[in-house]
């Protein structure tokens, strides 16, 4: 089978549909540099790059939208949505509700997003459940190539705004670009399953709100996206030697979010770990917990997440973000509580 | 307070060997993530901030650590940050993009732009608290078609704040070249909003410090902002590492792996036709190009080089200054890479 690198998969997802819908555009900061292959193939009234001027450039793709287009537009990180955030709060996520229904922005807002390479904590947040509070937005976090570019797929597809968030750890080009610049003296804890991994020949849309189940396990489910996928399955494999199987279920977006999939994880094994790279509180970790509950499902609960600002040095940044020991131990004492 | 040349040589060169040694650590894997150095615009920086009294305040921008320096920041603290040690600047949690020092009056900020509003706060605070300082922002050109920088000299501006808007321009954002509406339009632009102008040639320091006393005393004595536009090259482009400056400098080793996928694409079926493809390539080989011709390692643009040529003349004080920094930030950097702070 085919295998493809992570933003390798994403591209490959975005020219396959930008052959086939003329409507799909793409600009952002640095985009003759950073999607040059798709300049190339596209020319530059499709793939353009803009001034340093994000509050512009992304409201005008979202009424650029409004009017007909499908325009992807890329973020350097999600961080600096904060100078643009009225285009997504206030216009993008809008306009259905205020148009009762009748008029939609299909904007694909893609930000590389997340930390573990010490950039500090401007650049490195992840702000999915920041997003996803707002109604009216798509948030996707995929965790492989292949649901990278399925979810790519779909996104563009979508009638309404979406946030593709891609985490730097897993992203070649990105982590190339901001972690390593060249050199061969810095390693970062890359998970290679989601950095690299099989695709299919011909990219298929990936539905939103359809949780996938990486492992299998009893005792109790560990939840994440992007990758805390990846660090939850590596915990998982260490669990195994503790005697305790962990289920290792992969939501893929944050919105919507796949209740069903959250209530039957919490009912099979009674017991929901969520790890979140995420800030902890008001978050998606609070949000899953809310909804089994309001569902009426029995479960026992505890999280892993990203509690302060993240901090630069590598080692406070490792501690900071959910590691594979911290959800170890969570679900260690998780059991233990359940027993108890 | 008349200028001495020889001070502001001797702050350019101790940033400068500064960061050459912060390079080093840099590439030798001892920092982590970006590393964005001040090479190059060392003489916009003295000609600012030599000029600052205490309780001036500085906001600066994701490339602050030579400006931090020359404010009189610890510079063995400083490097203790950018290693991540819990006795940096900023305890390890900031980072050389997030340098903050409370005491100098001293913020950064990676975001572009924000150094705009806070300056522009920062002025406010003084105006009320301690009338006669002022605020320093310091960014790149790459900045000037930000919003909040925009909006910040206006207001600045509107209620005649104390602030000195220092715009370091090396005609690079990032990867992208200036536009040709930033480029003739700047100096209209800035009076639209209602500031002052003025351009000097960032790569002489006499010249900054002259243009940075008037518009200093002008913002202490209550006439308002100034724009200073100063033109400077950066001698590592816009962070270590980049990609185009090292296709520039190691065509052999970087182009092979780009040039693969981009044939592949240029040449794939279904896609734009072939008039719009080589339009796209065209784009792609400009900024290679541009980065080609740029000349970085000129002397004439290097305003170390050229404040040296100042100085030529009394050969045995400059090369009793150069030899006593080498020595100094050897000492620092070697204060800075020990286990525990001494």
């Amino acid at each position: 089978m085919k295998t493809m690198r992570f933003s390798e998969a994403i591209d490959s997802a975005l020219a396959q549909a930008m052959r086939e819908d003329p409507r799909i555009i793409l600009f952002g900061e640095d985009i003759p540099l950073m999607r040059r292959n798709l300049l190339v193939r596209f020319g530059p009234t499709r793939v353009r790059g803009t001034p340093i001027s994000e509050s512009a450039f992304l409201g005008a793709g979202v009424a650029a939208a409004m009017a007909g287009l499908r325009p992807v537009v890329e973020l350097y990180m999600v961080d600096f949505l904060g100078v643009a955030m009225d285009a997504v709060l206030n216009h993008a996520a809008k306009v259905e509700a205020f148009s009762g229904g009748k008029w939609t922005a299909p904007v694909v807002v893609r930000a590389p997003c997340g930390g573990g390479y010490g950039d500090g904590g401007q650049h490195e947040q992840s702000l999915w459940g920041w997003l996803a509070h707002i109604p009216g937005l798509a948030v996707v976090v995929p965790s492989t190539p292949a649901d990278a570019g399925g979810l790519m797929l779909t996104a563009l597809q979508h009638d309404s705004p979406v946030i593709f968030l891609e985490h730097k750890l897993l992203s070649e080009s990105y982590l190339e670009f901001l972690g390593s610049g060249g050199r061969r003296t810095v390693h970062y804890d890359v998970p290679a399953e989601g950095a690299r991994g099989p695709v299919p020949g011909r990219w298929k849309p990936i539905p939103f709100g359809k949780a996938v189940l990486r492992r299998q396990g009893s005792h109790l489910t560990l939840v994440s996206v992007g990758v805390g996928v990846h660090r939850a399955l590596e915990a998982a494999r260490g669990l195994e030697g503790e005697g305790i199987s962990a289920a290792v279920l992969d939501l893929r977006t944050v919105a919507p979010l796949d209740k069903a999939a959250l209530c039957e994880a919490a009912s099979r094994t009674g017991c929901l770990l969520v790890i979140d790279e995420d800030y902890e509180t008001f978050g998606l970790s609070g949000e899953i917990a809310a909804v089994v509950m309001e569902a009426g499902v029995p479960f026992r609960y505890a999280r892993v997440c990203t509690q302060t600002t993240i901090p630069y040095a590598r080692s406070l940044e490792d501690q900071a973000l959910p590691n594979v020991e911290r959800i170890r131990a969570a679900a260690a004492e998780l059991l233990h509580m359940e027993q108890a | 307070m008349p200028m001495d040349i020889w001070s502001l040589y001797h702050l350019m060169l101790k940033s400068r060997l500064f960061e050459e040694a912060i390079t080093r650590l840099w590439q030798d894997g001892l920092i982590s993530g970006e590393m964005h150095l001040g090479t190059g615009e060392e003489a916009i920086l003295a000609g600012v901030v030599s000029q600052l009294a205490p309780g001036d305040a500085m906001a600066v921008d994701h490339r602050g650590t030579a400006a931090f320096l020359m404010r009189g920041v610890d510079p063995v603290s400083l490097l203790r940050e950018m290693l991540g040690r819990e006795d940096g600047l900023c305890g390890g949690r900031g980072g050389h993009m997030h340098l903050f020092s409370k005491e100098h009056l001293a913020a950064s900020s990676g975001i572009v732009g924000a150094a705009g509003p806070s300056a522009t706060g920062f002025a406010l605070a003084s105006e009320v608290l301690h009338p006669g300082a002022i605020a320093v922002a310091f960014f790149g050109e790459g900045a000037i078609n930000q919003g909040m920088l925009m909006e910040s000299i206006h207001l600045a501006a509107e209620w005649s704040l104390p602030v000195l808007f220092v715009c370091k321009d090396d005609g690079w954002a990032i990867t992208t070249q200036l536009g040709p509406s930033d480029h003739g339009g700047l100096a209209d632009r800035v009076r639209g909003l209602g500031a002052r102008y003025v351009s000097v040639d960032g790569l002489e320091v006499e010249q900054v410090w002259h243009a940075a006393q008037e518009a200093i005393e002008r913002a202490r004595a209550g006439k308002g902002p100034t724009f200073l536009h100063a033109r400077c090259v950066h001698l590592e482009g816009h962070f270590l590492g980049l990609q185009l400056l090292r296709i520039a400098r190691n065509p052999l080793r970087e182009l092979p792996a780009i040039a693969g996928p981009l044939i592949r694409s240029f040449l794939s079926l279904g896609g734009g036709s072939l008039r719009a493809r080589l339009a796209g390539l065209r784009i792609v080989f400009a900024s290679n190009q541009a980065v080609l011709r740029d000349p970085r390692r000129k002397a004439s643009n290097d305003p170390l080089a050229r404040a040296r040529n100042a100085l030529r003349t009394d050969a045995a004080r400059l090369h009793a200054l150069d030899a006593h920094l080498q020595e100094e930030v050897s000492a620092l950097v070697a204060a800075g890479l020990q286990e525990a702070a001494a």
